[in-house]
């Protein structure tokens, strides 16, 4: 097994006049070849702040990463300098954003936006940088590429310009795509054709995908593990079956229940999960998510649960699967594990 | 696993589930963050704290001396004299005390300054928001009247309106606050275009709200800010321009006095006495020098863009 | 409910706006709504989807008169708002009232909680002193938010707070309709099934009507009794939840449906997606004939000559000619 991207223990806190947000609060996972990992959570869970933290794309001040390492194939990305780090960008890891409307430049041809970045990584000549970037055209699914070429960003539509920030971000053939949000800021339609040409070019070119999103539902389509986060922390990891037929954190739970089912005549109430998450200007003690969660434990208020093994390759923090706990699932109406 | 948390906590914990809607973070309104940025600006501070200085001497620097800004004395041993314990800033040709000249000049320019600023912001307010409010052919109209007006230029205008009222402050005040309301209007009209699409000012429109409450309780406090460092920067403009207008004659009358009136007086005896030049002039660029890097401050303190 | 009164009644409901284009002043017309009709009934819920552009926002809008209709009647308790005066609309707007989709921006920063909610107040003239301050904390309480909050600013609070201090708002007039225009499309899972379902009590306890406007398939189902699918600016397919979900006959119906993601590995890879080609075509030159033509698997040469009128009953009606 080759591991190609290693967060550890991964802390990035944002300096403000009120405090300290410790917006990430340790987070680890790894990232395997060809392989496509979600990253799933609410606003202001650290999900983007973690994906820009890989990047090193944040504003510092005011933010600051207080501890842990990003290795991507044993180099550590955050003691790279910051020219090390623009090589590396664009060419072994590519980023898409949530808008497409302000991540292309709007001044220049968008062909040229894609080819320009092929010049500076791959060192070829105009002709091949143009060659290359009309291949990524027709592969994004550009109907008329030569024509596309010439254009700019405000001729295209929002899902054309999703498609030809894809095409940018993937000229270079980086070894990792991150995908913040990418569909986020699309129509259903367009999400779908969107995702349909993630899962496509994952195929194809056997790239690994990071996709940080705040909807279940278009993860199960895309990927084939899935991380939950929940205040700065992941409180749920496992593969797509997992999370979804047996998750086994209160929070997935919520997640899951919150959506209305498609498939129910009834109309029924829907269970949202009650409450706020935490500010995290002052982080709680125990577990983050006990305040709104129906089956917390006394060990919940003052212990922050580690992770434990649910089955293999699935991990979740909640003191529910800690052995002692087997009476008190019980009581809250819980199964027992076996 | 070894354990050391006790089994006697792995029970149910009763409690109020989400019921946690508290407000960790302190209370902040903009005002007080805009406040907080600003303190931390040293520059800015320091340009505050020259303004005030400026302006504590303005109402009382006339009286630290038993001298009158208007008393003569035309005894040749008594003109033209330089600085002393007696008269800390010298006298001038017609012997009278520089220090209490330059600080009631200061009053005279600061009130010019300020007092131009409060017109230009009280019609250049409501007119740009009248005017980017409703939109439409009021708007048309409104705006032409303002770029005709703003096509006169500044000194046709004063000298007519010398001559028709008398020359002397409130000329001077009526003047240049009818040139500066111009362009404060044209910001004001720019911002409220700007926020009128905005959704609470759609959802005030939907209650039933009235233009009027509109204009005056959602689209003017939300663009306060850009207001605010327009006028503080107005005040320098203005009373450089009455400094200038000193030069042509056309400024406060004798025996009264501006900074610039002393400026423009003492540039005939430059040669010969030269403080006669120096002390008003060295007042009058720090007071300008002091707001404009407060204002600036300000700018940077009320951009909305560095708000968390 | 069938027998139940049309509280609203929209009749061939237009609204363009006028656009300069080019250096030359060229006039050109955006048609956001293009000739719409529909009914709602007194406490029943009508959900209004649709994609960005095709105009849902406008209809809602233009029916509290924000903006003011091209063409059509808006008949609101039998009374025509199209051609009511300026104190009339005022009357009107005590009856309707608007929730809004981002919850950042329909809050004026500048304004406390309780100086927002209590503006309808001192507007229409409902209460004052005290009895103000009462009601302000009633209403907080109703949304699930305490007297606490209502010194505070609205840039203290989370996204779904805001929202609930935007319906605190919108109640505050004691309305009896209330178009919710995307009123959770900004706001995070688990707080969109917390403000849904407080609009749901709300329903029932105040006996509210809601004109429902989303993109969110499964939201808009969840709460609504009938739903008008919206395809730049015309309503293609109308019909009681239930039954467009089960049978859904206008292909871009059909689309949608199968663009919804679904949280559910299983049935995400054995579902059949259809997977519409291109984008949506500029309201400013809408295709001649049914307008969802362009992008339609089935098109056939008719759909292009003839623009498809509405058939069906009253409980299920498409405009298509296929």
């Amino acid at each position: 097994m080759t591991r190609l991207l290693d967060v550890k223990n991964l802390k990035v806190s944002f300096l403000i006049p009120a405090g300290e947000v410790q917006a990430v609060r340790g987070v680890t996972f790894s990232l395997e070849k060809g392989e496509s990992v979600a990253i799933v959570g609410e606003s202001g869970c650290g999900k983007s702040v973690t994906a820009h933290a890989i990047m090193r794309l944040l504003q510092s001040p005011p933010a600051v990463i207080r501890d842990g390492s990003v290795l991507l194939e044993g180099r550590n990305l955050l003691d790279l300098t910051e020219k090390e780090m623009q090589k590396l960008r664009g060419n072994e890891i590519g980023m898409i954003f949530q808008d497409p409307m302000t991540s292309l430049n709007p001044t220049m041809k968008v062909g040229k936006q894609i080819a320009e970045g092929v010049k500076l990584h791959m060192n070829v000549n105009e002709k091949e940088a143009k060659r290359r970037a009309l291949d990524m055209e027709n592969l994004v699914g550009f109907p008329n590429p030569e024509r596309r070429y010439n254009q700019y960003p405000h001729e295209f539509s929002g899902g054309m310009r999703q498609r030809a920030m894809i095409a940018m971000s993937l000229a270079c053939e980086p070894k990792v795509l991150i995908a913040d949000e990418p569909t986020t800021a699309l129509d259903v339609t367009i999400q779908a054709q969107i995702l349909e040409l993630m899962k496509d070019i994952q195929k194809r070119l056997d790239t690994a995908i990071i996709l940080i999103t705040h909807d279940l539902g278009i993860v199960a389509d895309v990927c084939h593990r899935v991380m939950v986060m929940y205040a700065g922390k992941i409180v749920e990891s496992g593969s797509i079956e997992d999370i979804y037929q047996y998750p086994e954190h209160p929070y997935t739970w919520g997640l899951l229940k919150s959506v209305p089912r498609l498939d129910s005549q009834e109309r029924h109430r829907l269970v949202p999960i009650p409450g706020q998450p935490p500010d995290l200007i002052k982080p709680p003690v125990g577990c983050a998510f006990m305040p709104r969660c129906k089956y917390a434990l006394k060990v919940c208020v003052e212990h922050d649960p580690p992770n434990f093994q649910a089955a293999d390759g699935h991990q979740a923090a909640c003191w529910l699967l800690h052995p002692d706990a087997q009476a008190a699932r019980e009581a809250v109406g819980l199964e027992a594990r076996s | 696993m070894v354990d050391p948390i006790s089994k006697m906590l792995f029970h149910p914990f009763t409690h109020k589930i989400g019921e946690d809607e508290a407000i960790v973070r302190p209370s902040t309104t903009y005002w007080q963050d805009a406040w907080r940025r600003l303190k931390m600006n040293k520059g800015a501070m320091a340009g505050l704290v020259i303004v005030i200085i400026m302006l504590i001497m303005a109402i009382i620097g006339p009286y630290l001396t038993p001298y009158t800004y208007d008393a003569q004395q035309l005894v040749s041993e008594y003109t033209n004299l330089p600085s002393s314990s007696e008269h800390w800033f010298g006298t001038d040709d017609l012997g009278r005390d520089l220090f209490t000249r330059v600080w009631h000049g200061a009053r005279v320019s600061l009130l010019i300054g300020f007092v131009s600023a409060l017109v230009q912001f009280l019609i250049g307010v409501t007119y740009g928001g009248i005017s980017g409010y409703l939109g439409g052919w009021v708007d048309e109209v409104m705006m032409r009247i303002v770029e005709v007006l703003s096509g006169i230029p500044f000194l046709l205008y004063v000298v007519l309106l010398m001559v028709v009222l008398e020359p002397g402050l409130h000329t001077i005040l009526i003047a240049l606050g009818a040139v500066y309301w111009l362009s404060m209007a044209r910001l004001v009209r720019g911002q409220v275009l700007s926020l009128k699409e905005q959704e609470y000012v759609l959802a005030a429109r939907a209650l039933g709200a009235s233009p009027w409450r509109i204009i005056f309780r959602h689209l003017i406090p939300n663009c306060m800010g850009p207001i605010l460092v327009y006028s503080t920067l107005a005040i320098p403009e203005a009373i450089f321009a009455e400094a200038w207008l000193s030069f042509l004659g056309l400024g406060v009358s004798a025996p009264a006095a501006s900074l610039g009136m002393l400026v423009s007086d003492g540039i005939s005896s430059i040669r010969l006495y030269p403080w006669q030049l120096f002390y008003p002039a060295f007042f009058i660029s720090l007071t300008i020098l002091a707001f404009n890097i407060f204002g600036d401050g300000l700018r940077d303190a009320l951009d909305p863009r560095l708000r968390k | 409910m069938k027998n139940k009164e049309n509280i609203l009644e929209v009749r061939n409901l237009k609204k363009y706006f006028p656009l300069v284009t080019g250096f030359f002043g060229k006039y050109s017309v955006l048609k956001a709504v293009d000739d719409i009709s529909f009914n709602i009934k007194r406490g029943e819920t009508l959900g209004l989807v649709g994609e960005s552009g095709c105009g849902k926002t406008t209809v809602g809008r233009t029916l509290l008169r924000l903006y003011e209709p091209t063409a059509g009647e808006i008949l609101f308790d039998n009374k025509n708002i199209v051609t009511a005066s300026a104190s009339e609309i005022r009357l009107i707007r005590r009856k309707m009232q608007m929730i809004f989709q981002d919850p950042y921006a329909s809050l004026n920063p500048r304004m406390t909680v309780s100086d927002i909610i209590g503006e309808p107040l001192d507007i229409h003239r409902l209460a004052k002193g005290k009895a103000r301050k009462d009601r302000i904390h009633e209403l907080l309480h109703l949304v699930g938010l305490n007297a606490e909050h209502a010194t505070r600013y609205p840039h203290e609070f989370s996204g779904g707070q805001r929202q609930r201090i935007g319906v605190a708002r919108a109640l505050a007039v004691e309305p009896e309709f209330i178009i919710c225009d995307e009123p959770i499309s900004a706001l995070d899972v688990s707080i969109q099934a917390q403000v849904i379902n407080l609009l749901d009590e709300l329903q029932e306890t105040l006996g509210l009507t809601y004109l429902f406007i989303a993109h969110d398939l499964a939201m808009v189902k969840h709460i609504s009794d009938r739903i008008a699918v919206m395809y730049l600016g015309k309503i293609v397919e109308i019909a009681d939840s239930n039954e467009l979900f089960a049978n859904p006959l206008h292909p871009y119906t059909k689309a949608l449906l199968s663009a919804i993601p679904v949280p559910d590995p299983e049935i995400a890879k054995n579902r059949k997606r259809i997977i519409l080609e291109g984008d949506v075509p500029s309201p400013i030159n809408p295709p001649a004939g049914c307008r969802f033509r362009t992008r339609c698997w089935e098109a056939k040469d008719i759909c292009a000559q003839q623009e498809p009128l509405f058939k069906g009953n009253s409980r299920h009606q498409v405009a298509c000619h296929i």
